[in-house]
């Protein structure tokens, strides 16, 4: 159980970089994917020639979602299956291994993404598109249709 | 004979009608097929085509084997449990090889797709969506089955369907097809306009998207006036959203917006797709912009229902 504490305070700690305040797991994994979304409409908007390519802007974007991938499986410690609206699935908690090993591949691809250079839209939105194929991967069996 | 008591008589009588309700019953339940006149209409198909068909109408959303990605959903070994009130569904093989329908020709093919009714002739359950591919063109059935026949072989044997009794019985459906199974369109739209009734072709026909997104009565029949409205999630929890004009999410997405959704599978709030519609989305990924534009035309065209 400490080590649970632990383990969410430090994600707290780098979702709200600046304090941790006190927030339910729940909360805290909601707003881990406000900042995806925030981050996946970056680069969406960029891969589309919306907004003007930016190699730096992609890669903080990137640097964003792997920075919320590292300690994302951390905020669904036992105990946190229900409240505060969550559309997290009991499949879930049932799947522990396959849901860490989703996060761990969203990781991996992020990391992978925020470490290029890129010269181009187009590139941005090859590197977008495979990371992309990882939301839809784990909302498909982990998140309670609306 | 001649001195039947009255009462005899009125029992005979009524004997007599309810066993001739009886065999009206059977016939109206009966499974049908497709006349040989109608068979002998068809064009000859064309399997390039028939891609466009099979990708816009989300058989490898079901037929494919549980969670296969990409071109593995070429093969249509089957297993995909399909979880309802009614007891548990498991999608059949329907890879061209001998266990699955690689005996089958044209016409089974056809009685399948626009009537539900097997080669044995027997019903099948709506749970394969024949309710909407009733409304496909001929052209579309044909070009399929072309595209059908040269997927890969699958040997996989699926279990069998777990249904509750008495919805385990077969003829039942024959209630569910007289009252239900017809090829009319669901909503009244424009159809001078060429790309709204194409929209309206590919929602309620191949696409299908009223099976999961309108609710049910008892029966398992679509509720009038509310296509579209959404529903409980047959598969657990949670609701399918209402995607009419009166929907508080999709009613504010622009037609654009609904085409980006169905192609890149992101909302206009960069949120992602999930659960069924996943697959459903990736198929539609696939057809060409014209279609996904002719859908979201159709969408903004449906009456609003607000919930
Ligand atoms: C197998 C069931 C199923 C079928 C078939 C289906 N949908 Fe969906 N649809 C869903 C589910 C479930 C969602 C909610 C997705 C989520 O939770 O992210 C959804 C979401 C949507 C949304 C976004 C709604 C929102 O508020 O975010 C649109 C638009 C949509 N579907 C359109 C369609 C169209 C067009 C078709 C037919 C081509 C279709 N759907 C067929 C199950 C289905
Ligand atoms: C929503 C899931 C679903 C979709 C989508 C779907 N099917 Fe099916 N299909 C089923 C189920 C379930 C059955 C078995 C029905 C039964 O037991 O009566 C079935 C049965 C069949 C059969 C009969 C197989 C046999 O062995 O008798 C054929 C053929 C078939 N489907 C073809 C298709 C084609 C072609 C498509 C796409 C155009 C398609 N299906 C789309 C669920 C689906």
């Amino acid at each position: 159980m400490k080590r649970t504490i632990t383990a969410i305070t430090l994600a707290a700690t780098a979702i709200f970089a600046t304090v941790a305040i006190a927030a339910e797991p729940q909360e805290l994994r909601q707003e881990a994917m406000k900042q995806v979304g925030g981050a996946t409409g970056v680069l969406s908007k960029m891969a589309k020639g919306e907004t003007p390519f930016d190699a730096a802007a992609a890669v903080a974007a990137f640097t964003t979602m792997n920075t919320v991938a590292k300690t994302y499986a951390d905020l669904f410690p036992v105990g946190s299956e229900t409240g505060f609206e969550t559309e997290a699935k009991p499949e879930i908690w049932a799947n522990m291994d396959d849901f860490k090993a989703k996060v761990a591949k969203f990781e991996a691809d992020t990391a992978a993404a925020a470490a290029m250079t890129f010269a181009d839209a187009g590139a941005v939105g090859a590197a977008f598109g495979t990371v992309a194929a990882n939301c839809k991967a784990c909302h498909e069996v982990y998140r309670v249709a609306k | 004979m001649a001195a039947l008591p009255a009462l005899w008589k009125w029992l005979a009588g009524a004997a007599g009608v309810a066993a001739l309700c009886g065999v009206g019953f059977l016939l109206v339940i009966q499974p049908r097929g497709l006349t040989e006149e109608r068979i002998l209409g068809f064009p000859a198909g064309d399997a390039a085509r028939g891609e466009t068909v099979f990708w816009a109408s989300g058989c490898a959303s079901c037929h494919a084997a549980p969670g296969a990605k990409d071109d593995a959903k070429l093969l249509l070994a089957g297993g995909l449990e399909l979880k309802t009130d009614f007891g548990t569904f498991v999608a059949p093989n329907i890879s061209p090889s001998p266990r699955g329908i690689g005996g089958w020709g044209f016409r089974d093919f056809a009685n399948a797709m626009l009537k539900g009714t097997s080669p044995e002739m027997a019903h099948y359950y709506p749970s394969f969506p024949y309710g909407s591919y009733a409304r496909m063109t001929d052209q579309d059935i044909a070009d399929l089955w072309e595209f059908m026949r040269a997927l890969p072989q699958s040997d996989n044997v699926p279990p069998p369907n777990a249904l509750n009794f008495p919805f385990s019985i077969r003829m039942g459906v024959g209630v569910w097809k007289a009252l239900y199974l017809d090829t009319a369109p669901r909503v009244a739209v424009d159809t001078a306009d060429a790309k709204l009734a194409r929209g309206q072709y590919l929602v309620e026909g191949p696409g299908h998207c009223g099976e999961c997104h309108t609710p049910r009565d008892a029966m398992g029949g679509f509720i009038s006036g509310q296509w579209l409205a959404g529903g409980d999630n047959p598969d657990g929890e949670g609701r399918i959203p209402n995607i009419t004009p009166g929907a508080k999410d999709v009613g504010a997405w622009s037609e654009s917006e609904i085409v980006d959704y169905l192609a890149t599978g992101f909302t206009p709030e960069f949120d992602s797709v999930g659960g069924s519609m996943v697959s459903v989305q990736q198929n539609m990924a696939r057809l060409p912009k014209s279609d996904l534009e002719a859908i979201a035309a159709y969408l903004k065209a449906v009456p609003a229902v607000s919930q």
